[in-house]
């Protein structure tokens, strides 16, 4: 059995619908994060394949950009809940629907 | 050798995503993630991107993972969830058909791009310097010019570096400023209110009608 | 002067046409705006200034046009003034076609015209609204020169429309009486009828000709026969409503509601000729159609002449006696037309106008001196007391009568012996018959109206000395009848002159007295047809049938003298009421229009507003619902949205799965 890049390549959507299903199941706002960083890391995962592959460094470069990125979102992402949820701290994503039509 | 670690790191980080998304407690999901980060930066430096391995460990399950507990600490928001009701009719079957659905097609897209290129595969990663060995892994001498990329032997991060400072010097001051932005965010936004708070508006009751307001908007076509 | 520089002036005068309809439309325009504050009198002298330049323009183009020859079409001029529409394949114009056949319309409309807004001003001399009444009818006298003068089917149908309205408007000028106004509506919704033909054949013509232009429709290519008569009998159907034949002539005896010189312009003179003379200008459409389609409007022409005759002679109102005079004259013009003879239809017209409006200005003359008393049996004995009015009258009467040397004889005359000469088809000889025999009856119930107006014993009282001439059971009304002003007598005479020598115009001795055939010819195509244009019968015939016309006047004349003309003050033998209620068709039409056409009318406006509006409604309604139930996925709940966004993202992997990238 040879190591190809597919095998990566599987891995990688796996977790990838992995981290799909568990972000529409969820409630807890924290854990439907924590679910969007583990696709962000399939994909990284998904680029760093492909650089190894093409032997181009633009994969690699790729996955820096996107983990600096996800960095940043989860810092506002996470004070945006902060200022939620430190009124109600019991509160769910089901609870947030003021927004309603 | 590759083959071995790969199935062992890749079955710590399927441990893991299903842990994160099936575990009740929020911090037992948070320690399942930093398994699974782990294991995707074992991952990494299988596949010679040893300098992203490190950033991976030091910024997501070091820095980000920490923030995450962090909140969870300071919000109090351990409660675990009730995973046995699901209020939204449907949610759970569309959410695993949405699953498996992103899963098959995937791996359909994967298989039907690699096997067109399964035959240049080899020739490709057999070019590949190792650059902890210094060594060629393979026999069969590649393609023998050394002029295709005068960084080839030199380590990852240094063909890291090199590329970022030159032909991505812009993304990366961008980025940068992306940062300070965030900072600047997230400070703003975490902060203690001063004075009189707004009310809260009322968490709605999902099972009445619609909202009253807009009772009055029904009845306007009506002539 | 050389012939060239003469020619060039002669042509320049015909093509200030345009000025023909411009005065009468600046009068409209000046009287609208500031005739209430010119008032009484001014304001009638303004309009009536406006006529007479119209009709000294009128004159100037038909010496210019006298200057051009006929034989090489060069009296046919066009005159264009500016486009009107242009959309893709079909353009019309606003352009003025002067030649020989609306040049003599536009002669005798202003010269009629111009006196009756002269008689206007005695005659509506202490109305509250004077100026009102100049001004729709400078208006009615512009749309009447549009009408003759437009050079397509468009402009004639703008005029014909305007004149409809104006003769509305006028009708009902005294509107505050619940009888105008209905007869206003009547006289405007029977033409309505009339239009709808007018606009199917327009419709119709330049489906066939590519175009509603008259050059263009009649040098163009050939038609299918099938058409033409379609198109034909579409336009006589509009000319029915105008001309008041059978069956749409019922708004006319209705129409005499309006002020005189309303019925003497308008359902005398002008407006009811414009049917004739729409016949007249789509002659060679007449031409290419099947034989059977000039026959029958001939046939309704005749039938509408007799009709209307012996209505006629069973009416008591003066009015009433005229309306259906001019009902069975216009048939008259309408036998002409239909069996070919169109120069002897034109000159019935131009006489006709000229007899007729005399007649309705006299009888609006006596109606004034009887206080506004319209019925003949209070009549009798105003011939020594109203002498102009009586003697212009009489001049009209003779002329209608068909008694020789006054135009009306001529012009009869000349219509009975067109048909008679072409009387190798029977159907003609029966046609002559009974034309005959109307015309017999005209001359019958003119002569009763003038015996029991003017002759005979007066049946009323003196205001002044209260005497009574004759013995009567009921109570006489006190009249003081008197002559009318200098501005209603004028007319009279020149219309009585007119009268007396129009006859002059085609004299049937020899072909060289045939000034208005030959005026008319270039109007008239007749390569290779045979029915259109024909020579009179020279000879014996012409005499014979001259005498027999002459005779049969005279006979109706006898008959009814002795009937009516009594010294004691007897008004003749009772009407019979079936001949007095028009042969029960008007109340036939109002019971039904009453009834099953008044139900037919509420299920259309019914329709209307179910169906309809329901439709348009209905589209609303169901955005509404279908909004409604969208509305339901914001249902305001992340998760949800995920959803969707997962569900659309699987959507979007399968099509490049499908379709490939």
């Amino acid at each position: 059995m040879e190591l190809t890049s597919t095998w990566y390549l599987v891995l990688a959507a796996i977790l990838f619908a992995l981290g799909a299903t568990g972000l529409l199941v969820r409630r807890n706002p924290l854990i439907m994060f924590m679910c969007v960083e583990l696709m962000l890391n399939a994909v990284n995962l998904t680029f760093v394949t492909f650089g190894n592959d093409l032997n181009d460094l633009g994969g690699e470069l790729s996955v820096f950009f996107v983990l600096v990125v996800a960095a940043a979102e989860v810092v506002i992402g996470l004070a945006i809940i902060v200022a939620i949820m430190r009124r109600r701290n019991e509160a769910t994503a089901d609870d947030l629907s003021v927004l309603r039509g | 050798m590759e083959l071995v670690v790969f199935l062992i790191a890749g079955a710590l980080a399927i441990i893991g995503a299903l842990g994160l998304i099936l575990f009740r407690h929020p911090v037992h999901s948070a320690l399942s993630l930093v398994l699974s980060l782990f294991a995707v930066a074992v991952l990494f430096v299988n596949q010679d991107a040893q300098f992203l391995a490190a950033v991976q460990v030091i910024v997501y399950a070091g820095a980000i993972v920490v923030l995450f507990l962090f909140v969870i600490m300071l919000l109090g928001v351990d409660k675990a969830e009730n995973l046995s009701v699901e209020p939204i009719a449907g949610q759970r079957p569309i959410a695993v058909g949405i699953g498996i659905a992103i899963l098959a097609l995937s791996v359909f897209f994967i298989f039907s791009v690699s096997g067109n290129a399964a035959t240049g595969q080899e020739s490709v990663t057999a070019e590949k310097v190792d650059s902890i060995t210094g060594t060629t892994t393979s026999a069969t001498e590649a393609l023998g010019d050394d002029q295709v990329d005068g960084t080839e032997d030199a380590p990852n991060i240094d063909q890291l570096g090199r590329s970022l400072f030159t032909d991505y010097v812009f993304a990366f001051e961008v980025t940068a400023l992306l940062l300070t932005i965030a900072v600047v965010g997230a400070v703003l936004l975490a902060r203690k209110p001063k004075g009189e708070l707004a009310p809260l508006p009322a968490i709605p009751d999902r099972n009445a009608g619609p909202v009253p307001e807009l009772e009055a908007l029904e009845t306007l076509g009506d002539t | 002067m050389n012939p060239a520089t003469v020619n060039l002036a002669t042509m320049q005068l015909v093509e200030l046409v345009w000025l023909v309809p411009l005065f009468p439309l600046l009068g409209f325009i000046t009287l609208m705006l500031i005739g209430r504050r010119l008032g009484e009198p001014v304001a009638g002298w303004v309009a009536t200034a406006a006529m007479g330049g119209s009709f000294a323009a009128a004159v100037m183009v038909f010496i210019g046009m006298v200057g051009l020859d006929g034989e090489s079409g060069e009296r046919i001029v066009q005159v264009k003034l500016f486009d009107w529409v242009v959309a893709g394949d079909f353009s019309v114009d606003i352009g003025l076609l002067a030649d020989p056949l609306s040049v003599t319309m536009i002669l005798f409309i202003t010269g009629v015209a111009t006196l009756i807004h002269l008689y206007s001003i005695g005659y509506m001399h202490g109305d509250a609204n004077f100026s009102k009444f100049f001004v729709y009818l400078n208006l009615f006298a512009f749309a009447m020169l549009m009408l003759v003068l437009g050079d397509n089917l468009l402009l004639t149908f703008l005029g014909w429309e305007g004149v409809g309205a104006c003769s509305y408007f006028l009708i009902s000028f005294w509107f505050t009486d619940e009888a105008n106004a209905s007869a206003g509506k009547k006289a405007f919704v029977t033409n309505r009828v009339g239009d709808f033909g007018f606009m199917l054949a327009t419709f119709l013509a330049f489906f066939a000709y590519g175009s509603i232009e008259y050059g263009e429709m009649f040098s163009g290519a050939p038609i299918a026969q099938s058409t033409a008569t379609a198109i034909a009998l579409l336009l006589f159907v509009g000319a029915a409503g105008k001309s008041a034949q059978f069956p749409l002539y019922l708004w006319l005896p209705d129409a005499m509601a309006g002020p005189t010189p309303v019925s003497a312009l308008i359902h005398a003179a002008t407006m009811v000729t414009s049917g004739v003379y729409l016949l007249s200008r789509i002659n060679p459409i007449l031409a290419a159609a099947h034989d059977w389609a000039p026959s029958l409007i001939a046939w309704v022409g005749l039938f509408t002449a007799l009709f209307a005759a012996t209505i006629a002679i069973a009416q008591d109102d003066i009015k009433k006696v005229l309306a259906y005079s001019t009902v069975s004259q216009l048939g008259f013009m309408v036998v002409a037309v239909g069996t070919g003879a169109y120069v002897a239809a034109l000159f019935h017209m131009i006489t006709h106008a000229f007899f007729k409006a005399l007649m309705f200005l006299g009888s609006g003359s006596v109606i004034h001196g009887m206080n506004d008393d319209q019925n003949m049996k209070r009549y009798g004995g105003l011939a020594k007391l109203m002498p102009i009015t009586a003697g212009t009258f009489i001049v009209g009467w003779l002329a209608i009568a068909g008694v020789p040397p006054f135009s009306g004889f001529w012009s009869k005359d000349e219509i009975l012996i067109s048909i008679y000469a072409n009387g190798d088809i029977f159907a003609n000889k029966v046609l002559f018959i009974l034309l005959l025999i109307a015309a017999i009856l005209t001359a019958f119930y003119m002569t009763r109206l003038v015996a029991l107006t003017f002759f005979g014993a007066p049946r009323w009282r003196d205001e002044v000395t209260g005497e009574a001439f004759v013995e009567s059971d009921e109570e006489l009304p006190l009249r003081h009848p008197h002559e009318s002003p200098w501005t209603m007598t004028f007319p009279l005479v020149a219309l009585a002159g007119a009268a007396l020598v129009a006859g002059g115009l085609n004299l049937p001795f020899t072909k060289d007295l045939h000034f208005l055939e030959h005026w008319l010819e270039p109007s008239f195509f007749f390569e290779g047809k045979d029915n259109i244009f024909h020579d009179l019968p020279s000879g014996g015939t012409k005499w014979i049938v001259a005498i027999i016309a002459t005779l049969g006047a005279l006979m109706g004349i006898g008959a009814a003298w002795k009937l009516f003309f009594d010294k004691r003050g007897g008004t003749g033998p009772e009407s019979p009421p079936i001949l007095a209620q028009g042969w029960g068709y008007d109340n036939a039409v109002t019971s039904f229009m009453g009834g099953p056409g008044e139900k037919s009318f509420d299920a259309m406006a019914e329709f209307d507003a179910t169906v309809v509006d329901g439709t348009v409604n209905g589209v609303g309604k169901l955005i509404q619902i279908d909004g409604g139930i969208l509305r339901k996925i914001q249902n305001g709940l992340v998760r949800s949205y995920a959803a969707l966004i997962g569900i659309g993202a699987v959507g979007v992997m399968i099509y490049f799965l499908v379709v490939g990238a």
